[in-house]
């Protein structure tokens, strides 16, 4: 049996995949159809510093190969989830992820400092969340706003420090390249992309919000490429996200330059996803004799 | 683990009216844990998204499921093919609240008939009142009479049963009941609670375009307030489908 398990920031995850930001709340739900040790973390729902409804429904609507959503942001705020959601998911035996959002860079300073004494094991900064008014994908589209944010974030935080990229900009490597020169422990990539769909019979957007984010098999390829250029531009880890759906697909991510994974949107008609991932990933290591995920992790041969 | 993987197999696939299909899915487990008003979240093939349709009916081996037509997604169930396994996660979502001793009124109106009749097999005596638009999406009468239920059919048009809506029904026949449990269009279940406010209980089952139908996601919004708490947005899948009405906010 290969072994699945990888190190990010000399923190050790029993496998590669972990539930993205968004799509997982803050595990209880999905504790009813299997041990949460089944993944190797969890990046929990984005949080602010105080609670938000997020937006008014609709907030989703499905595209060909995927979605776009539009939630909002609908937190408890970061106070209840260290308070109420954090010690029961430190008992389900995986690594915790705290997604952070905001509206200044104040918000973000204050929330890394109250998550730097409490027992998560990483913060991500969600500088790409493109469906709330202010804040969010603002701090996340230049190479200044993205250095100027993970720089005081960093000074803020005692946990190793996750920069989650928004892909809807003209240079991605450029953009990674400034979170890891101010910083930056770890890029997750990609957020969604953003996109619209109307109903041709009301001639309204489907979703309240207008626009919202695409995710799903639909922008795997995108993701693809733009992991391989960041893989390519700085020498931090990349947690690789954006469309992952099969083992296949989870392979391919690695192979572009990934070291762990975020999986997402498949969980919405897959809950068991994970369990499937994991064993197929397992299955092919064996298969060719790969004895870590390591291996794998940007071993594309480019032509 | 509360969820099982094991797949329903598919058993009956039938037209009950211009774009109604009529669906038994039956598995050795789930089905007997289904209790009224509450939903089945179906996979189907090549699509992101599952399907949430509304339990229409349930025995300890199957699950009836009576679902419209809407988009691509609903299309491909239309055609399944009996004998096909169907990935389905059931069952989801808080129901009716019933309590023993009450006379009920159900209502219905259009695609939000079909699991009034699940609800209607657990009520003593109920008064059923059924709406449609016209005659061609009329369904369900013979289960609901068979069930033994009073039954009363509008029509908007009157090509069918009473020309008029459910509410003309109900507000002849407040007196007689104790609650209203309701299922339909938002307008619809507007207009039945004006009828019910200050007179009887009333219970709606909600519609939202949902994501993971397991309260994960937040995408499912419904603004609610309950008795004694303070105001929250909750999850149309998970504290939902059916919530109090004086609880829910329709237009936010």
């Amino acid at each position: 049996m290969s072994d699945l398990s990888v190190k990010i920031c000399s923190v050790e995850f029993s496998n590669p995949l972990i539930a993205a930001s968004g799509t997982f709340g803050f595990g209880r739900e999905f504790s009813e159809f299997y041990p949460l040790s089944t993944l190797g973390g969890i990046s929990c729902k984005g949080i602010t510093l105080a609670p938000r409804d997020g937006n008014p429904p609709p907030r989703i609507a499905e595209t060909e190969g995927g979605i776009l959503n539009a939630v909002g942001l609908q937190n408890p705020g970061v106070d209840h989830f260290i308070s109420e959601d954090l010690p029961w998911l430190k008992e389900q035996n995986t690594r915790i992820i705290a997604n952070i959002a905001g509206n200044t860079q104040e918000d973000y300073c204050a929330m890394a400092e109250k998550l730097s004494d409490s027992d998560v094991d990483f913060v991500e900064l969600n500088i790409s969340c493109p469906n709330v008014k202010s804040g969010g994908v603002q701090f996340g589209t230049s190479c200044e706003s993205v250095g100027a944010i993970t720089d005081a974030v960093k000074r803020h935080c005692k946990k190793p420090l996750m920069v989650k990229l928004s892909p809807n900009v003209t240079d991605i490597a450029e953009i990674a390249k400034s979170a890891e020169y101010f910083g930056a422990d770890v890029i997750s990539m990609i957020n969604t992309l953003t996109g619209m769909r109307i109903d041709i019979n009301t001639g309204r957007p489907i979703i309240r919000n207008n626009t919202g984010g695409l995710s799903g098999p639909a922008v795997f390829p995108v993701a693809v490429r733009m992991i391989w250029q960041v893989y390519n531009a700085v020498k931090i880890p990349i947690v690789g996200m954006g469309g992952v759906s099969t083992w296949q697909d989870a392979v391919e991510m690695l192979m572009a330059g990934a070291s762990a994974l975020q999986i997402g949107t498949v969980l919405f008609s897959d809950p068991y996803a994970p369990v499937k991932i994991n064993e197929g990933l397992s299955r092919f290591m064996d298969d060719r004799g790969i004895k870590s995920v390591s291996e794998l992790t940007g071993s594309v041969k480019p032509w | 683990m509360k969820y099982d993987s094991r797949p329903f197999r598919l058993v009956r696939n039938e037209q009950l009216a211009d774009g109604i299909f009529d669906w038994t899915v039956e598995n050795d487990t789930i089905p007997a844990l289904a209790s009224c008003g509450q939903f089945a979240n179906v996979k189907v093939f090549g699509r992101t998204l599952r399907r949430p349709i509304s339990i229409c009916d349930a025995d300890e081996r199957s699950l009836r499921l009576v679902f419209q037509v809407k988009g691509e997604g609903t299309r491909l169930m239309s055609q399944m093919k009996v004998g096909e396994e169907v990935e389905i996660l059931a069952p989801l979502g808080h129901g009716f609240e019933l309590e023993k001793g009450k006379r009920y009124c159900l209502i219905g109106g259009g695609i939000g008939v079909p699991p009034m009749l699940f609800t209607a097999k657990q009520c003593e005596n109920p008064l059923v009142i059924t709406g449609f638009r016209d005659k061609s999406l009329v369904i369900l009468q013979d289960d609901f009479r068979n069930a033994g239920a009073e039954l009363v059919l509008t029509t908007d048009d009157g090509s069918a049963g009473r020309k008029g809506f459910v509410t003309d029904v109900l507000s002849e026949r407040i007196g007689e009941i104790d609650e209203v449990l309701a299922c339909g269009p938002i307008p619809m279940l507007k207009a039945i609670y004006s009828v019910c406010k200050g007179k009887v209980k009333c219970q709606v089952s909600l519609e939202e375009r949902m994501g993971c139908g397991i309260g994960a996601c937040l995408v499912c919004a419904c603004k609610q307030k309950p008795k004694d708490g303070e105001a929250f947005m909750s999850q149309v899948c998970r504290h939902g489908p059916v919530y109090n009405a004086e609880e829910v906010f329709f237009d936010e």
